[in-house]
């Protein structure tokens, strides 16, 4: 096993690292309060070419894997960006990028890819009110109407739908009774946005102000059938391709996040003085520190383990999921103790704290949530009976 | 317009706890992170503004370690062409006379209009490399250079000087600028610059492809030798101001007046 980062994975790394030092805590703390799209950090990130790390060197981009996205990601995140450090990228790189470098076709690749790669934004339509975790039951239909398709339907937390170009939409084309299984019958779209026919209404949210999040009427939405992303009546095959990098995305975020949260809280743990010794000499504060980062470190080869899989085309949502459940505990485990070592500072915003775990406490509830990662590992990993 | 920078991995020490090593000469490089001197950061960024404008090549050249090609890497991802590297046991413990020496012995077989070096390095802070070669080289220097605009045969340079003064000076090319820092704003390396650099070579010389003998280089081909490095002793500086807060605020204001400062 060689555990040695190459050249260009350095250099992606250091690259990362510049960048989140020029887009520390305090501009995200400023961001988060006046509810602002990061511009600059978008376009550095876009300069550096980050949106490309995936896209095909054919299409404008790095030709890298997953491994090298979670590897900037992770950077971006722990060294001062907080979750926007992924957050951004998975928009555009995971729900546009990667779900169209995997199953578009040639002409879809060529519209999208270059421009994704460039900064174009994108956005996912799955969640909807009445399905939530159980993506099967969704009710947004799509009925063949000639060489088009009309859609129609509601979703839910539809990240960036503001300023996206574009979205992968998830629809039905055979509803569930009349489909041979439960999984058939799913289409995927790509739709340009915005649309007259989609409206997004946003919605007021615990965290992450810098980012929108919406609920997403579609209304007599009228699509080619040239916009179906990979096969009809397929799509939650396809899907998995983009929910897997997805998963792993978000525990790169909340490994990134924890580390993130130490290390403040250690620089803050051996400067503060309550009574004779630093606080970090008590064990109390200092143990929780070191169990959280020993679960980090374990998570994060974890969840490189799945991004390696993914990268060679394997079977790898026991490893995400796995990773995404190790990630989300030791992360929030993490900040939670970061928190207590702060005291009563840990409770003010100028102290970012705070605001790391408004933004943790989201990767327990998405992209999977925590009960359904467990679910899916009873159920596919340790084979147990299917618990719901 | 070709374009060569002279570049330099150094020990980042702004945040680092520095430590001398047991032969007092030196700090402890064991936990220190190594990378592209800031002043040669700005100097390769400007070499490559250069030649987006006008076309041509960039060189970088080192004269250090292998693990310099990092440095080295981080110069062709960011848009240098060529990358050769300098190294040789006998190098080691060159002042920068002979690093001057080291390099005009390369430089000189190449073709060059420009070559940029950083004002200064991060962590011995001679700052004559550049005007000792460009000595060596027989070219016109200018150092602490804030702008360069680019002529027919010639540039104009903006100097940054003591007290907020700046200097512009017409200068005939070739010629040799170490620039100071803030000449522009850096890019970062990108994803696509990454995959292009693995693909460029990093060319490395040893003292043999010099034509330089071995008293000419290293500590022997050197003019100053390193006596001692420490860390200097703390003095008392701190004075404690008396009275009422009006007393103490006309105090401040005196002694700041006294050193100049307002
Ligand atoms: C800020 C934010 C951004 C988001 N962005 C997007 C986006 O861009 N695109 C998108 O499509 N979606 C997005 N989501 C949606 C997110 O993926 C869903 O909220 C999530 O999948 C959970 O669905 P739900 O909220 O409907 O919960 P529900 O499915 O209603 O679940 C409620 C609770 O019940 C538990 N539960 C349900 N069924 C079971 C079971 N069988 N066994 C055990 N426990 C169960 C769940 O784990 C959960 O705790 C976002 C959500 C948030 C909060």
């Amino acid at each position: 096993m060689d555990f040695e980062l190459t050249a260009e994975q350095k250099m992606i790394v250091e690259t990362a690292a510049e960048i989140a030092r020029d887009f520390g805590p305090e501009y995200w703390r400023e961001k988060d309060k006046k509810h602002e799209f990061p511009e600059d950090f978008w376009k550095s990130l876009v300069d550096a070419g980050f949106p490309g790390i995936l896209i095909p060197e054919g299409y404008g981009g790095g030709g890298m894997g997953m491994f090298e996205m979670l590897l900037a990601m992770e950077t971006l995140v722990s060294e001062g960006c907080g979750l926007a450090g992924e957050w951004f990228l998975c928009l555009s790189s995971i729900f546009g990028g990667a779900s169209i470098t995997k199953h578009g076709n040639e002409t879809q690749k060529e519209k999208y890819l270059p421009k994704i790669a460039k900064g174009m934004e994108f956005c996912l339509a799955l969640t909807e009110p009445d399905a939530g975790t159980n993506t099967l039951n969704i009710k947004t239909t799509a009925a063949k109407n000639g060489d088009e398709y009309i859609i129609n339907g509601q979703k839910i937390f539809i990240s960036g739908a503001d300023r996206a170009k574009g979205t992968v939409l998830v629809t039905r084309t055979t509803p569930v009774d009349k489909a041979p299984k439960k999984t058939l019958g799913l289409t995927l779209f790509i739709v340009d946005l915005p649309n007259p026919a989609i409206e997004i209404i946003p919605i007021e949210k615990h965290g992450i102000h810098y980012s929108k999040t919406f609920e997403f009427y579609i209304n007599d939405l009228h699509v080619s059938k040239e916009n179906v992303l990979g096969e009809v009546d397929k799509g939650w095959y396809l899907l998995l391709d983009t929910l897997n990098p997805e998963r792993m995305s978000f525990s790169a975020a909340a490994c990134g996040l924890g580390l993130l949260a130490i290390k403040k809280a250690v620089e803050y743990a051996k400067e503060r003085k309550v009574f004779d010794a630093p606080i970090g000499a008590h064990q109390a504060i200092q143990f929780p520190l070191a169990e959280a980062k020993s679960k980090i470190e374990a998570a994060r080869l974890l969840n490189y383990k799945a991004a390696w899989l993914y990268d060679r085309g394997q079977e790898c949502g026991a490893e995400a999921n796995m990773a995404k459940v190790a990630a989300v505990e030791a992360g929030t485990e993490a900040v939670y103790h970061a928190m207590q070592a702060f005291g009563g500072y840990g409770y003010a915003v100028e102290y970012d704290v705070e605001r790391w775990w408004r933004e943790i406490n989201l990767i327990r509830l998405a992209p999977v949530t925590h009960q359904m990662a467990l679910a899916f590992i009873g159920q596919h990993v340790l084979g147990l009976p299917k618990s719901y | 317009m070709d374009v060569i920078v002279c570049v330099k991995q150094v020990p980042e020490t702004a945040e680092a706890e520095l430590k001398i090593d047991a032969s007092g000469k030196k700090i402890e490089k064991t936990g220190l992170v190594f990378d592209i001197n800031e002043w040669d950061d700005y100097a390769l960024e400007e070499a490559v503004r250069i030649k987006e404008k006008f076309g041509g090549t960039v060189t970088a050249i080192t004269v250090g370690p292998e693990d310099s090609d990092s440095t080295l890497r981080k110069c062709l991802a960011r848009g240098a062409d060529k990358a050769i590297r300098l190294t040789d046991p006998k190098f080691e413990g060159s002042d920068a006379f002979a690093t001057a020496k080291i390099l005009h012995s390369v430089i000189k077989t190449m073709h060059f209009d420009l070559i940029l070096t950083g004002a200064q390095a991060g962590d011995d802070g001679s700052a004559v490399v550049g005007p000792v070669l460009a000595e060596l080289l027989g070219v016109p220097h200018a150092a602490m250079v804030k702008k360069i605009e680019l002529g027919e045969g010639k540039a104009v340079v903006n100097r940054e000087l003591e007290g907020g003064l700046e200097e512009r000076l017409e200068v005939k090319l070739p010629a040799l600028f170490a620039v100071q820092t803030g000449i522009n704003e850096p890019r970062y390396v990108s994803i696509m610059g990454i995959r292009k650099a693995m693909q460029k070579e990093i060319k490395v010389m040893r003292l043999s492809d010099t034509g330089l003998n071995e008293s000419e280089v290293g500590e022997s081909g050197s003019w100053l030798k390193i006596e001692k490095l420490y860390v200097p002793p703390v003095e008392k500086q701190a004075e404690f101001l008396q009275g009422s807060p009006d007393e103490i605020a006309t105090k401040i204001v005196e002694i700041l007046k006294s050193r100049g400062l307002i």
